[in-house]
């Protein structure tokens, strides 16, 4: 390993673990093109890897978080637990509908988030308590 | 029933207790999850953060620290199946994920510093870039 790829691997892994911190996602985004790159992993060695590391960092940030008084661990265990659920789903999908569809089909499901999230930082939350307007459609 | 109203709730806004239609969008989110964790080999929080806060009324800073915790068990149900095929590096993974970790530690406590709006918006950002990878 050179030393280039190692400085390039610890600083990939710094930015991801902050970005987690702030925004509560483990990271894998950065993770998978990062050892591809500096690490030598073959796209799947590099995913399922990420998923090791992903463990490390989000179950830190879940600890100091809960530390903070953010965290609702039984909801976490209810998303985690029934999370298989959609890995069967995912399997079926994949081999179902082409893999161009599924990307600008969740892209377009994170532009749909990021509307509604980019409001609630202009405008501030609306009202969760009760049934939530469902102006979804 | 009566959804708890306490003055007391300065960062949570607690949203109704385990009714069946909370526990199905909880069912929802985690089906959400695992499907992008796999089709996409990432852990799902760009899913989970969003629908914690539009569907069960988190507040952000709630709905990013929850998230992490589901992306832990998330992340190690994968890695687990993964490590049976022998696709795990292990060294690999520590000299990422040990500067992460690092990482995280920061990025938790500056979090508590800025404002849950502050979040959302960052939050905003981050999926528009995740939308333009995915399209690209």
């Amino acid at each position: 390993m050179e030393l280039s790829d190692l400085i390039g691997a610890i600083a990939i892994g710094v930015a991801a673990g902050v970005a987690g911190g702030l925004v509560g996602v483990g990271g894998g985004v950065l993770f998978v093109p990062g050892l591809v790159i500096f690490l030598d992993e073959s796209q799947l060695g590099a995913e399922a890897t990420s998923l090791l590391a992903i463990v490390l960092v989000a179950g830190v940030g879940a600890w100091r978080q809960g530390g903070y008084g953010n965290l609702r661990m039984r909801d976490a265990i209810v998303v985690g637990v029934l999370s298989p659920l959609g890995v069967l789903a995912g399997t079926v999908v994949a081999n179902a509908v082409p893999e161009r569809a599924l990307e600008l089909s969740f892209a377009a499901v994170q532009l749909g988030f990021a509307y509604q999230l980019a409001r609630r930082a202009v405008d501030g939350p609306r009202r969760p308590a009760g049934a939530p307007e469902d102006r979804s459609g | 029933m009566v959804p708890a109203r306490s003055a007391a709730g300065s960062l949570s806004r607690r949203a109704p207790q385990h009714t069946s239609l909370r526990l199905a969008r909880l069912a929802g989110i985690a089906t959400a999850a695992g499907l992008f964790s796999a089709l996409f080999g990432v852990g799902g929080g760009t899913i989970v953060v969003p629908l914690l806060i539009l569907w069960l009324g988190y507040g952000e800073r709630e709905a990013t620290g929850t998230s992490l915790a589901a992306i832990a068990i998330i992340a190690a149900l994968g890695a687990g199946a993964h490590a049976f095929y022998g696709n795990v590096d292990p060294v690999a993974a520590l000299v990422i994920g040990l500067p992460a970790v690092a990482g995280v530690l920061a990025g938790t406590a500056l979090q508590q510093r800025i404002s849950e709006r502050a979040v959302a918006g960052g939050f905003a950002v981050l999926l528009v870039v995740s939308a333009g990878v995915l399209v690209l």
